[in-house]
């Protein structure tokens, strides 16, 4: 969807104060960020976020917001603690509840999803790259329209599940809502979860929990697990066209 | 506005300058796209020029490999916040596209139109004069399918998403014709060192 506001208006940089942070896994928190100015977004979307170190060198990353539009004047961005990275580690072990960071956004048109699109919905999301379902999975809710959504997220363990327990607690409340698990190293706690990597069989079976084939498809995790999912998804009969992917690992 | 306890990490003093703003160096080749990845066979490819509606010339794979090979080595940049140095490529420059159709540039501006139904538009100017290929091989070796392959557009001046992959056809227009990302708020031009990353930036 073309968001006119968005082409018309500069979006211009501006402070955000960390008001929340709170962990999701060993490795992935969560921060709730107040801009001084809010902007609303779609489902979806990602805001970029800026550093500056003393002498003005600067740093920009792009995160999806996990949190809905609904949730006003916040957006929550989950980082991933890269041993390497060189912004997610400030994240971790520096950034505290009061600081701030410059962002703006948030921004993209393409993986994006509200109530006029209509379903029922695939989400596949591999690690961190559940953030931007997550947005969607609440504006669904938010919006309350009927729509058939099924969530298969991949994780390498149980512990690794990031919003784990409150996708559980969904999943037995909400009839139009399914939650499958892949946990790369670790075994199934579930009967409908599995102990492998997401292949063919899984997302046919995933498919299969929908009444009718995904209106559309959000796939989102590293570009490997995006080629593999997008491309068994394909092979199973999906249109190219129905499936909408991001990739990260930039 | 200085970051609290941020220090980063600077790229070396010699590559700064070839680093445009808010970008980071990187040496692996992330892949962005919108949707899955087409599977396009060469017996099947195609490759068409197109003025307005009106297709004017057309080239298989066999057809395109006779036209002249250049090889371009140069430094790319995505908006997704990542710049890859020396990156090098070999494929057909427009402007011998452009002989073999016997046409001069007939509109100020182009869309590249590729087999997912993905579009860019690209103003002429920077389509010429040795500034944009086609390519088919990236470092020596065919162009794999999840960076374009078989073929892509190389635009390495601006932002990559102008550089569209599975590329199957130029198409000159008379107006500067909005593509998908553009359509999607993203910057009609895409300018890097300007930081034109979004429309109205």
């Amino acid at each position: 969807m073309t968001d006119a506001i968005g082409q018309a208006l500069h979006v211009p940089w501006q402070e955000a104060t960390i008001e929340r942070i709170e962990p999701q896994t060993a490795r992935v928190k969560s921060f709730f960020l107040r801009p001084q100015s809010w902007r609303s977004f779609q489902a979806g979307q990602h805001l970029d976020v800026r550093l500056t170190a003393p002498d003005g060198y600067q740093v920009q990353r792009s995160y999806s917001v996990a949190s809905a539009p609904g949730l006003d004047g916040l957006y929550e961005l989950i980082v991933e603690r890269l041993e390497d990275g060189e912004v997610s580690p400030f994240f971790h072990d520096v950034a505290e509840i009061g600081d701030a960071v410059e962002i703006r956004g948030p921004f993209g048109g393409h993986f994006v999803w509200g109530p006029e699109d209509g379903g029922p919905l695939l989400l596949v999301g591999g690690g961190s790259g559940v953030a931007p379902l997550m947005s969607i999975l609440h504006h669904r809710a938010a919006v309350g329209v009927g729509v058939a959504v099924v969530l298969l997220q991949a994780a390498r363990t149980w512990d690794d599940v990031i919003y784990r327990e409150e996708l559980i607690a969904r999943d037995a409340a909400d009839a139009g809502f399914a939650l499958l698990l892949s946990l790369s190293r670790d075994t199934a706690r579930r009967p409908q979860d599995v102990g492998r990597r997401i292949d063919k069989p899984l997302l046919e079976a995933t498919l299969a929990r929908l009444a009718a084939a995904p209106r559309l498809t959000f796939v989102c995790g590293s570009n490997p697990f995006v080629e593999a999912v997008s491309g068994h998804l394909v092979d199973l009969g999906l249109s190219p066209k129905t499936i909408r992917t991001e990739r990260f690992g930039g | 506005m200085a970051t609290r306890g941020f220090t980063g990490r600077r790229p070396a003093p010699e590559l700064a300058d070839r680093i445009p703003p808010g970008q980071s160096l990187t040496e692996a080749f992330p892949v962005l796209s919108a949707g899955p990845t087409p599977r396009v066979s060469l017996s099947d490819w195609s490759f068409t020029l197109k003025v307005g509606p009106r297709p004017v010339k057309h080239w298989n794979w066999a057809e395109f490999h006779a036209l002249p090979q250049t090889k371009m080595t140069r430094d790319i940049h995505c908006v997704t916040k990542w710049s890859k140095l020396n990156t090098a490529w070999t494929g057909v420059l427009i402007d011998d596209l452009l002989a073999d159709a016997g046409l001069a540039p007939p509109t100020p501006f182009a869309l590249a139109h590729s087999y997912d139904g993905y579009s860019t538009n690209v103003p002429v100017a920077d389509l010429v004069g040795g500034k944009a290929m086609i390519a088919t091989h990236y470092e020596g070796k065919p162009l794999t399918s999840e960076h374009g392959g078989p073929a892509r557009l190389l635009v390495p001046h601006l932002y990559f998403w102008k550089s569209a992959k599975w590329i199957n056809g130029l198409q000159f227009t008379e107006r500067d014709e909005a593509g998908f990302w553009e359509l999607r708020g993203y910057h009609i031009y895409g300018d890097p060192w300007r930081e034109q990353r979004f429309s109205a930036d």
